[in-house]
């Protein structure tokens, strides 16, 4: 049958089974507007572009789908940009569609025009200029066959005006991918299973690092049968953070540079690491010249390119991790390892005397009470979509996630502004969940626009803005690099809940912590929005703390009201 | 240490740039990168010179496989491979030097390929340090002007490459319709 171009796109997204699409309409993309209101798919109207991809980032990793986002041309691709960056970071699939000026216009600085393409080469998977109708759906299969397989990113797709406008014979047998050079399924050597295995039965004091990869894989019922089965204790990344239940007493608790101190201790003392779909990134590792001198190391990755890319490993299994694991497993050796886990039990110590938790009530609110909290009151079933900061760190602590996809983060690159827009695509992704955006008062005020996103579409998010008044990482970072020189990081906001009720959004601010509980008990009984403006502690600081680029075990933590010594600060 | 890269790539807008945005985004440093046409339609072959470490080099090696329209890379430094320069040198010759400069031409085994009242055009094909030699020799007469290659290199003996390629794009079916025998990767 004969299409237009505009109507292929929708064709194929139909096709690919997408359900929704966050976008902004402009010039280049009307012709794909047009067609867009004859097609089963909803639409969700941003306000910002860079909302459109959070919210496709956040629909892509809270459903294990991928996440489809468009825009015009020229300033609406450009505003994409941050959006792409954080999914190729934290490799999470979307698809992005952008409109273009017609083809003979290209290379001649057209209203609008903007070489989108070459801009996003480095931070897209892989990107596509069409310019005929009769290339669009073969682009857009590849696009999603490419954006989710193998490690998943961010693809982009610029369509030329020309190509959304002008008639074509649709055929979506036809349009198989073409991907001769594309292999995202390599499987690792035997003889590499081999030398792992026997490090494996032999290692007296292993560590499993878990990342990413092992939710991306679905591998967490292996994982947890490898775990069990040998023994050997998991420490989550930032990202791995639910793929291993909180509560499993494997479970030792989240490494790196606001780990627990603990964890990064039997790191730096273990004779063998099992890196599992995690990539060595700095903040792990803290210096890597320094880093687990005395182990062994493991690397089960799906992408060849991290194999030694950060660290020297003795064995590289590049591979699907489930595979890799489901193969590994019937040879895996149980061993009693009680003996290592009870000594990285004792180098706990004094951790639970310096947790802010058990400090004895001062009369102020601190942002670990609210999340704790928040943990408690959500009996940690929550989908929680933090931004990125203090109030983030304190999230990974004090919310304990037992379930994958519980809890949506941008790790890699660190992108603020993300919570809000990507709490919108969990959203839409798990209707069902009880999905909480906590977010820092700076973060917030980069994309509150998303407010009116939410409203217009009625769905129900919760708000919770950690709100002290700085921009709080930085702040930490000028209190114990720069000696207390505040550059630009006091922050003044609007008053939030003013801000919200303008918007049509239930509002509380809480500034006692007697009112946390109860105010979280409302929201979540209501049925709608509700944001709550937490204003906690101004100069509070997230412990414990590796210094960049210091060594894992030397980390700075909190002062322990009973010692505390210079050593401590 | 100079790496020398063989890669076959689909030949689609923009992959030059890829492959070349890729060194710089990893910070590699390009020595040289030649590209041109194979006897199969739609690929092309580029030859890549990279300054870097034995483990720059794997790296270098996976980052390129990741891009999409990479069809094969293989790294001819250690193996034995003949490696080309290519040369032309315009040289100024009055008629007093002219047979001097045509006797250097000979000893290289090199050809003048224009004479001009004042000037020789010489040609020359070999490494890239024969190619260093006769300019050299030749600089007292005054090079005016000169444009190199940069390296091709291929593998000795039977083995080809490009054959590897030809088994890759009869893979240019449908991924889920493809019959699916694991690939290995060593590291």
């Amino acid at each position: 049958m004969t299409k237009t171009g505009g109507e292929i796109i929708w064709e194929c997204l139909v096709r690919q089974g997408v359900k929704h699409v966050f976008g902004y309409p402009g010039g280049a993309i009307l012709p794909a507007y047009d067609a867009m209101t004859r097609y089963p798919i909803h639409h969700i109207l941003v306000r910002h572009e860079q909302g459109a991809t959070h919210m496709a980032d956040g629909y892509a990793r809270a459903s294990g789908g991928v996440g489809v986002a468009i825009a015009t041309s020229g300033p609406g691709a450009t505003n994409m940009v941050t959006g792409i960056a954080t999914a190729m970071m934290d490799s999470s699939p979307i698809v992005c569609i952008t409109g273009q000026v017609g083809s003979k216009l290209i290379g001649y600085d057209a209203f609008q025009e903007t070489d989108i393409t070459g801009v996003t080469l480095p931070i897209t998977k892989h990107n596509y200029l069409v310019t005929h109708a009769d290339e669009v759906a073969r682009t857009i299969r590849e696009a999603f066959y490419i954006a989710a397989s193998g490690r998943p990113g961010p693809v982009l797709i610029d369509i030329t005006k020309d190509a959304q406008q002008s008639s074509c014979e649709f055929e979506w047998e036809a349009a198989a991918p073409q991907l001769p050079g594309y292999r995202p399924d390599l499987s690792p050597e035997p003889e590499d299973y081999d030398h792992a295995l026997s490090l494996i039965n032999t290692a007296r004091r292993p560590v499993i690092l878990a990342g990413h990869g092992v939710i991306i894989s679905g591998a967490m019922h292996v994982l947890r049968s490898f775990a069990e089965k040998s023994g050997i204790p998991v420490a989550p990344t930032l990202l791995g953070l639910g793929c291993f239940p909180a509560s499993h007493p494997l479970n030792l608790g989240m490494m790196g540079m606001h780990g627990e101190a603990w964890v990064n201790k039997a790191i730096q003392e273990a004779d063998l690491l099992l890196a599992f779909g995690m990539r060595f990134d700095d903040r792990v590792t803290g210096n890597v010249k320094t880093y687990a001198p005395t182990a062994k190391k493991i690397h089960v990755e799906i992408d060849p390119a991290e194999i030694n890319k950060n660290i020297k490993v003795d064995v590289g299994l590049v591979g699907d991790l489930r595979q890799v694991l489901q193969h590994l497993l019937p040879d895996v050796e149980s061993v009693d390892r009680s003996e290592w886990r009870q000594y990285i039990d004792e180098l706990k110590g004094d951790s639970a005397v310096r947790d802010i938790q058990n400090l004895p009530d001062d009369g102020h609110l601190y942002a670990a009470h609210v999340i704790n909290d928040l943990w408690r009151e959500t009996h940690g079933g929550a989908l929680v979509v933090t931004d990125v900061g203090q109030h983030q760190m304190w999230e990974a602590q004090y919310y304990h996630h037992e379930q994958p996809r519980s809890l949506i983060t941008s790790g890699g690159l660190g992108t603020m502004g993300f919570a809000v827009p990507a709490a919108i695509g969990a959203k839409f992704a798990r209707p069902e969940a009880e999905v909480w955006a906590v977010v820092g008062d700076g973060g917030f005020q980069m994309t509150m626009a998303e407010l009116a996103t939410m409203v217009q579409e009625k769905i129900d998010i919760k708000i919770a803005i950690i709100n002290n008044g700085y921009l709080g990482m930085v702040r930490q970072w000028q209190e114990f690099f720069y000696e207390r020189r505040y550059a630009a990081t006091p922050l003044l906001s609007p008053d939030f809940v003013k801000l919200a009720e303008a918007f049509g959004i239930r509002a509380t601010a809480v500034s006692q912590r007697a009112h946390v509980v109860p105010t979280i008990r409302e929201a979540r009984e209501y049925r709608g929005p509700v944001l709550i403006d937490f204003q906690v502690e101004q100069e509070d600081t997230v412990y414990p703390m590796v210094p960049a680029g210091a060594d894992l075990h030397n980390m700075i933590r909190r002062p322990s009201p009973i010692v505390e010594t210079a050593q401590d600060v | 240490m100079l790496n020398t890269f063989v890669v076959y790539v689909e030949n689609k807008p923009g992959v030059l740039n890829r492959v070349a945005s890729l060194f710089r985004r990893r910070a590699f440093n390009i020595e040289s990168l030649t590209v041109g046409h194979t006897d199969k339609p739609g690929v092309s072959r580029m030859t890549i010179v990279v300054d870097t470490d034995e483990q720059g080099a794997l790296r270098a090696e996976a980052n390129l496989y990741k891009l999409v329209n990479v069809l094969l890379v293989n790294n001819v430094t250690g193996g034995p491979a003949v490696m080309r320069d290519l040369a032309m040198i315009k040289v100024a010759a009055t008629p007093e030097t002219r047979s001097h400069l045509l006797q250097l031409v000979h000893v290289f085994r090199a050809r003048v390929v224009d004479v001009a009242p004042e000037s020789v055009i010489i040609e020359i094909t070999g490494t890239e340090d024969k190619i260093d030699g006769l300019l050299e020799v030749l600089r007292p007469f005054g090079i005016l002007e000169m444009v190199r290659t940069g390296r091709v290199a291929m593998s000795r003996g039977a083995k080809s490459a490009a054959a590897a390629v030809g088994g890759m794009a009869e893979l240019a079916i449908p991924p889920e319709m493809r019959d699916d025998e694991d690939v290995s990767y060593s590291v």
